[in-house]
């Protein structure tokens, strides 16, 4: 047994034992209902999450196979069968893009803000900014390629939707890379300079190995955050029933949108096919968050 | 310190005869990541600009209107807001009134009450309804939570709708379950994360001495909590209770499909309203001309509401955790 220094828990539990005897019925009372309640408050959160998952699971789980990743889309709603193929291959397309472009702007970005603007004006500001565009909704995001690069193309392209997944991914990556280089301990940085590498040799060879988990780990979520995002898709992707391998011309499509799509529709067979799609991209999701966990719980900086 | 973080050795001399092609690369780097730096403020930038005079032809059409009027028929070129701007406001209340307790129940349970080994548990199922996709919140939202709730409102009215407050907001019959209330529901699910974190992260700068000073003197773990730690959250927690809000307002396509759209003020929780966001996404497909306009204006306006709402909940946090540290 390590020893633990005594912490709230174990003063709680010592008192709880020694004073139980001497509280009023109304102060145990009072005790008691408001630790229900804070596990009632979890249960309110678990269950649903449950729900939703085992639902998912289960309606989703027997239509996906083979021929659902990979056939076309019916453009009948109401045609039984397969077909989520195109969806997939957007998917994979437009986030894989959307992380080309974001991550490493987003990881040079968070090195200006650690390793040269530090505090002043121009860091302060940016800081500030990249906390404002995470709350810009995903749907304003979708607007604003719309307005800036769909209506100059005159085409809805898969491109769009990665510019769009790209712009709100890349506060989450700005965001969780600083406070990860934060991390790097300044020794590691003094000692390569004073062995004579450049800042730049420093900064690429010793600072961000260091700080690679954490990086990775934050990417990971804005990944997971980008592949589910529905509206900016809709807005500026549009729709193609025939998987669309090229992200500059045509229209594509990704499985969240087509969940979407799915959805609303009262006929069995698109339900079935929009749960089918939801367990395909909740899997993906959940596989980006649960990697992310890992990673940053196995490697990172103490 | 590991030693994978040492630079190879055999490429050390090179640095060492300090030529001008090193200085370039130096300060190329270095712009390099200032330039990324600054795209991101130009992104910004870009955005309020482009929105701005794209949406100028609808606001130049409908003047104040645009805000004040709640008829929003886009075939006949009447674009009021006031439907969707009351709808969004209604559901980001019930979400707030829902999840805000529940966030904070949660929050303490981890901080104070749980065993270590659970508390991993915990913030395991906080992050994965995080990370559960807007869209399939929505699905399940329309496939299975709007048909099984519709006949249970449809007892509720029945039972307390004629009475003088409750039937307000609970009269009308129970309709088909996509409704206010049910948008709110599944939003209040999906703020939870947010609001959790952050004022998980509050309670964790509540000074460990004042906690155990509380305990010493025999208060009773919730007497604890409402004594040590919650007066010294309070700020923290009205700015996660504001980000909550600023998420809940931009949230798009859950309540696009919970919701039911239609364009009504109606103070009835299990009637069937519009939101912005939604609106957006539902109408974007057919839209055309000053209706695409009328949409974009839309945009621009949630734009600086959430923009209002996070900087101002920003700034509450950092003032609070600012308060803390100096304490």
């Amino acid at each position: 047994m390590t020893t633990v220094p005594i912490g709230a828990d174990d003063l709680a539990a010592a008192t709880e034992v020694t004073l139980e005897a001497n509280l009023t019925p109304r102060r145990r009372v009072t005790n008691v209902v408001a630790t229900v309640a804070m596990v009632g408050s979890f249960a309110v959160a678990a269950i649903p999450l449950a729900l939703i998952i085992g639902y998912v699971f289960v309606k989703g789980g027997q239509v996906v196979d083979l021929a659902f990743l990979t056939e076309s889309i019916p453009n009948s709603y109401r045609r039984v069968g397969p077909g989520m193929g195109p969806a997939v291959v957007g998917t994979a397309l437009i986030t894989a893009a959307a992380s080309a472009l974001s991550i490493p702007l987003g990881v040079l970005g968070a090195i200006y803000l650690n390793e040269y603007g530090k505090q002043n004006r121009l860091a302060r500001t940016i800081r500030f900014m990249t906390d404002v565009m995470t709350g810009v909704p995903s749907v304003v995001m979708g607007v604003f390629i719309y307005v800036v690069w769909v209506l100059r193309f005159k085409e809805q392209t898969g491109f769009a939707g990665a510019l769009a997944l790209a712009c709100l991914m890349l506060p989450i990556v700005v965001r969780t890379t600083e406070e990860m280089l934060r991390l790097v301990p300044d020794e590691l940085r003094l000692a390569s300079l004073a062995l004579g590498a450049r800042q730049w040799r420093t900064t690429l060879t010793v600072v961000l190995p260091a700080a690679l988990p954490g990086i990775t780990s934050g990417a990971m979520l804005a990944v997971a955050r980008a592949a589910g995002e529905t509206a900016p898709i809709m807005l500026v992707t549009g729709l193609t029933y025939h998987a669309n391998w090229n992200l500059f011309e045509g229209n594509n499509t990704t499985l969240a949108s087509q969940i979407f799509r799915n959805a609303g529709q009262p006929y069995e067979a698109a339900q079935l096919r929009a749960y089918g799609a939801a367990f395909t991209l909740i899997l993906l999701v959940f596989g980006c968050t649960l990697l992310a966990r890992l990673i940053s719980r196995r490697f990172s900086i103490k | 310190m590991t030693a994978t973080t040492l630079p190879p050795p055999g490429e050390a001399p090179d640095d060492l005869t300090s030529t001008d092609a090193g200085a370039t690369v130096d300060t190329g780097f270095r712009w390099a990541t200032l330039g990324a730096g600054v795209a991101i403020l130009v992104v910004l930038g870009l955005i309020a600009w482009a929105s701005i005079t794209k949406s100028w032809p609808a606001f130049r059409d409908q003047g104040l209107g645009f805000f004040t009027k709640d008829r929003w028929a886009p075939s006949q070129g009447s674009f009021g807001a006031l439907s969707m701007i009351y709808g969004t406001m209604v559901v980001s209340i019930i979400a707030l009134i829902v999840a805000v307790p529940v966030s904070i129940g949660i929050a303490l349970f981890t901080s104070e009450v749980a065993p270590r080994r659970l508390r991993g548990l915990i913030t395991l199922v906080v992050d994965l309804l995080a990370a559960v996709p807007s869209v399939v919140y929505g699905l399940w939202g329309v496939v299975f939570v709007a048909p099984s709730v519709s006949g249970f409102y449809d007892s509720i009215s029945g039972a307390v709708g004629d009475w003088p407050i409750l039937g307000f907001f609970f009269g009308g019959g129970g309709g088909s379950g996509r409704s206010f209330l049910t948008a709110g529901l599944i939003l209040a699910l999906m703020v939870t994360p947010i609001i959790t974190s952050v004022t998980r992260e509050v309670f964790a700068t509540v000074p460990q001495g004042e906690k155990d000073a509380a305990l010493a003197l025999g208060a009773t773990r919730w007497e604890m909590i409402r004594g040590a730690v919650l007066p010294h959250s309070f700020g923290g927690m009205v700015g996660a209770t504001m980000l909550g809000l600023g998420r809940a307002m931009g949230e798009t396509i859950a309540v696009a499909l919970t919701i039911g759209s239609s364009f009504q003020i109606r103070s009835e929780l299990f009637r069937s309203g519009a939101a912005m966001p939604s609106t957006i996404a539902l109408e974007w497909g057919e839209a055309a001309g000053t209706h695409r306009s009328a949409l974009i204006g839309l945009g621009v306006a949630l734009f600086a509401a959430t923009l209002a709402v996070n900087s101002a909940a920003r700034a509450v946090v950092t003032r609070a955790e600012r308060k803390m540290r100096g304490a």
